[in-house]
């Protein structure tokens, strides 16, 4: 069902929804950018329609909501353990189709790669989905390139209109009587999408894990300074690693929690003994890279990259991922001629 | 030829070498102009002067070879300089209106440095505003971070960004980049506890290496802005040195009162024999005792909760 509604209708719905959800959107924390009178766009609990985003991307994706950056696990002390609670609500996400792409991703890893897991099964199973067009494709999108352009599962889809009111198209049934009661005129509706990106990879066919003996790897030793930043904002990294601690209060109780990981950041490898992996920061970008684009693939039939770009906007040293991948075609021509 | 030199002086040209000759220096609060300007300065570096300019020590411009006689036209040409650059006058079409508190410098700021923690320009154009024209001989210099690049601990007020790290522990991924940036480019204020790093207030300079190491917004900057006021600074023949501390997490408002009240502490305790008028605050500072200048100094200031306050205060340097 589509309407074409304002701000005050979307605003009222959105009030229903506060009793069981919260709701996240990229929105602006103000001031909160890395360099002073800088801002930062990423995800946050919002109240109303005006609060979300539209005009750009976010610098950090949604996973955030549903992989949450240190999750505390339970609780010991001594002899007991206590579970976690989980958030008391639901969640309403807003995200682009990328990142609804991304989704799926998350899905495969944590709930259909052998048993589900639990603590990404309680948030998963009590959201809601509002997809939000792309009426032009941002700086560094490869969407199309990645088939990640278009979505079609979602409660709901959002598009801001130049005259501040919204296209959406309903598919929650109750949202939509909500929104007819509410007077909001009916129409059809198509979210909007990208067909073309200014950005455009290709993977090659051919590419197998023979790609790692190329010589391409070595520039990001030296370029790269394995901050991690495109790992973060990454929508389908999942890595986390486990932490125990004890209170210093009281060292006889504590939690564990995980906490997310990165393979760009020295300690990723590490094992008992000692022993560490990937230490040049080049073996460590063609080991993301090769999982984004080529084994993620071979385990799940799908690439993992969804092309969002953000690993390019945010990288500090002007790395791009996009333009490691197109560089790849060569260096398969490099392995496979010697 | 009868000239004025004292009435020169005082409207921004110099005695030089050259008998007969003087030059015009140009006031760039700040260090920073629009582009435009600098075809006024080519202008009339063409047509009044000997068709050079130099740079001034302290982010001016100096256009020498004008002969005395072109002063007045000179200072209707500066007009447009002058408005451009929203300096105070007195009368326009007759130049700057006073010499002695200099220009006021500043490193590029946070429209470029990325470790900048405020817009130094503004901040110079602000003070500029508030303490110009002014006969008395005062130096203020203004940079970004502690990295100090205007060397603002060489000028009689020295004004430094900082900014209050606040940590959001959620978002803490463990990678300890901060510890590192503090430990390697700073002075050690994060030790990680259980994971994460615990900062200790009385060590923080407020760089934001934290902030701008972090990969996941876990440190970002206070919504406020504070600034390390160092005092009293200075080159000069008889005992340069550098700027102490005077106020840790001071405020832009609480700088200014502070400024204007030292004009006022100086027009009490200058040394009224003093060549030119003109003695470094320091030497004045030397005589009465810094609590005396601290009395005047802070009155009427009321600084924000968390500022420091260092006294007494000891300045170091060569002596001769």
């Amino acid at each position: 069902m589509g309407f074409c509604v304002t701000s005050m209708q979307l605003n009222a719905l959105f009030q229903t929804w506060q009793s069981n959800y919260y709701i996240y959107a990229p929105r602006i924390f103000s001031g909160g950018g890395r360099f002073s009178d800088t801002d930062c766009i990423r995800y946050g609990k919002i109240d109303c329609v005006d609060e979300i985003v539209f005009d750009k991307k976010s610098e950090y994706s949604f996973k955030e909501i549903l992989t949450p950056v240190s999750q505390t696990l339970f609780f010991f002390t001594e002899g007991e353990t206590k579970e976690a609670d989980a958030p008391k609500k639901g969640a309403v996400i807003f995200l682009r189709s990328c990142d609804l792409h991304a989704l799926k991703r998350l899905d495969d890893m944590y709930l259909h790669n052998g048993p589900a897991d639990y603590y990404y099964q309680r948030l998963r199973e009590n959201i809601k989905i509002v997809l939000m067009g792309c009426t032009h494709s941002f700086e560094n999108c490869f969407c199309v390139s990645m088939g990640t352009n278009v979505s079609a599962s979602y409660d709901m889809s959002i598009d801001c209109q130049p005259d501040g009111t919204y296209l959406v198209d309903c598919r929650d049934e109750a949202w939509g009587q909500q929104l007819e009661a509410a007077g909001a005129s009916q129409m059809a509706v198509v979210p909007s999408h990208v067909e073309e990106n200014s950005v455009t990879v290709q993977i090659p066919e051919n590419l197998t894990a023979e790609v790692a003996k190329s010589s391409m790897w070595k520039e990001y030793d030296s370029r790269c300074i394995n901050c991690g930043r495109c790992n973060f904002v990454c929508p389908t990294c999942t890595c986390f690693t486990m932490q125990d601690l004890f209170y210093s209060e009281n060292g006889k109780a504590g939690e564990r929690r995980r906490v997310w990981a990165s393979c760009m950041v020295d300690g990723f490898t590490d094992v008992a003994g000692g022993g560490s992996y990937r230490k040049k920061n080049g073996e460590r970008m063609r080991f993301k890279v090769l999982h984004k684009v080529l084994d993620y693939r071979q385990r799940n039939g799908y690439h993992m990259c969804v092309g969002c770009g953000r690993c390019d906007d945010v990288c500090p040293e002007y790395i791009s991922f996009s333009g490691c991948i197109n560089k790849l075609q060569n260096a398969m021509t490099e392995v496979t001629e010697q | 030829m009868d000239i004025n030199t004292k009435a020169l002086k005082k409207n921004a040209f110099r005695v030089t070498k050259e008998r007969g000759m003087t030059a015009s220096r140009i006031r760039v609060p700040g260090g920073h102009l629009d582009a435009k300007y600098l075809g006024e300065i080519q202008k009339i570096a063409e047509t009044y002067g000997n068709g050079t300019v130099h740079i001034t020590s302290r982010q001016g411009f100096e256009i020498p070879g004008i002969p005395f006689e072109k002063m007045p036209e000179v200072n209707v040409a500066l007009q447009s300089l002058i408005d451009g650059l929203d300096i105070n006058q007195d009368e326009a079409g007759h130049g700057y209106p006073a010499s002695g508190t200099r220009n006021i410098t500043a490193c590029v700021g946070n429209r470029v440095c990325p470790y900048a923690c405020y817009d130094t320009t503004a901040f110079a154009q602000r003070i500029e505003k508030a303490v110009f024209p002014n006969d008395l001989h005062f130096k203020i210099a203004l940079t970004g971070c502690p990295n100090d690049c205007a060397k603002v601990r060489m000028h009689d007020f020295g004004i430094m960004g900082m900014t209050v790290p606040q940590f959001e522990a959620d978002r803490c991924v463990s990678c300890g980049a901060c510890v590192k940036a503090c430990k390697k480019k700073s002075v050690e204020a994060l030790t990680p506890v259980n994971f994460r790093p615990r900062r200790d207030a009385r060590r923080c300079i407020g760089c934001g290496e934290c902030v701008l190491a972090c990969p996941n917004a876990a440190w970002t900057r206070s919504d406020k802005k504070y600034y390390r006021l160092t005092l009293l600074g200075r080159t000069g023949k008889k005992n340069p040195r550098l700027g102490e501390d005077f106020i840790k997490w001071v405020d832009e408002d609480s700088i200014i009162r502070i400024i204007l009240n030292t004009y006022d502490y100086v027009k009490e305790y200058i040394d009224p024999n003093a060549p030119g008028g003109k003695e470094h605050i320091g030497y004045i500072v030397d005589r009465t005792g810094f609590e005396e200048f601290k009395r005047w100094a802070l009155r009427d200031v009321t600084l924000p909760d968390i500022a420091e306050v260092m006294t007494p205060l000891y300045w170091k340097g060569v002596k001769y």
